[in-house]
């Protein structure tokens, strides 16, 4: 058996390289991160999403704006788990996350090479519509304030500022 | 008489099935891969004459996964020649289609009865 790197669900994750770690303009001095770790499945996914979700409501943000979060955070769980795990069950997706009443902010980053997000097929192209192309980023930067990706793409931060 | 399968709610009207989704939300992967089987299942019964109408009435969300989903039902309903109509969807929902642009690509209207009447 390999050991597993989770404890109850949680940890054991070295500190991010100083490439993942957010940038100044995208993030305040303020608060920690919370993280919660999970393994590669869509199923592990909903914890992150329901814990985030939940903060989300309490801090009044509205409808639209919950909406918008929820979304684009299902979006990045799915690229996570499918597209940068490629759905192995040994890796993990991290998740960290700060909800204040003004903003939201949400790293999503998995375990596997990342990508060029200039590089993703516009799926509004006749010929690409039906390639799994970069419709759930498309959704994300529509949908969030901001949406960067670390150097090595394999992480995600979106940012979401409370418009209510 | 309706028939009732855990995602969707169908109604066969001779060719014609009438779908609701009995989610509120289809965002994730899990669920849209049910929908999907659901929904293909309908599509691969018949050689001809596929008619489907698919009701929003009530959904609030729904993701690029799910916009997917109705790519590929999509696709398989053509290749039958058939034809496939949306019903239905409210306003954040359209924004979804109009920001990936697949509001071109779908038969979109208002209402159901409006979907039924154009086929």
């Amino acid at each position: 058996m390999k050991p597993s790197r989770l404890q109850d669900g949680h940890q054991a994750f070295d500190p991010p390289a100083q490439s993942t770690m957010p940038t100044a303009q995208t993030f305040d001095a303020g608060e920690p991160l919370k993280e919660i770790v999970v393994r590669n499945n869509l199923a592990a996914a909903k914890l992150p999403e329901e814990a985030i979700m939940r903060e989300v409501m309490a801090a009044g943000y509205g409808e639209e704006d919950a909406f918008a979060i929820k979304l684009s955070l299902e979006e990045a769980m799915t690229n996570a788990v499918r597209h940068g795990n490629r759905n192995d069950p040994d890796k993990r997706v991290v998740v960290r996350y700060r909800v204040t009443p003004q903003k939201t902010v949400i790293t999503v980053r998995d375990e596997g090479g990342g990508f060029i997000p200039e590089r993703v097929p516009d799926c509004t192209l006749p010929e690409n519509i039906e390639r799994p192309c970069g419709r759930g980023i498309m959704l994300m930067r529509a949908y969030m304030t901001e949406v960067s990706f670390n150097e090595s793409g394999n992480e995600v931060i979106l940012i979401k500022v409370n418009q209510s | 008489m309706p028939e009732q399968t855990t995602r969707v709610k169908v109604t066969k009207l001779g060719t014609l099935s009438l779908v609701q989704f009995a989610d509120r939300k289809i965002l994730d992967e899990l669920a849209i891969q049910e929908i999907q089987d659901e929904l293909l299942k309908l599509v691969t019964d018949r050689d001809d004459g596929n008619r489907l109408v698919l009701s929003f009435a009530n959904v609030d969300h729904l993701s690029s996964a799910a916009l997917g989903m109705l790519i590929t039902l999509n696709k398989r309903v053509k290749e039958k020649k058939g034809t496939l109509k949306l019903s239905d969807i409210k306003p954040q929902i359209f924004e979804v289609f109009k920001i990936t642009r697949l509001n071109k690509m779908f038969d979109i209207y208002d209402t159901l009865e409006q979907a039924r009447a154009s086929l």
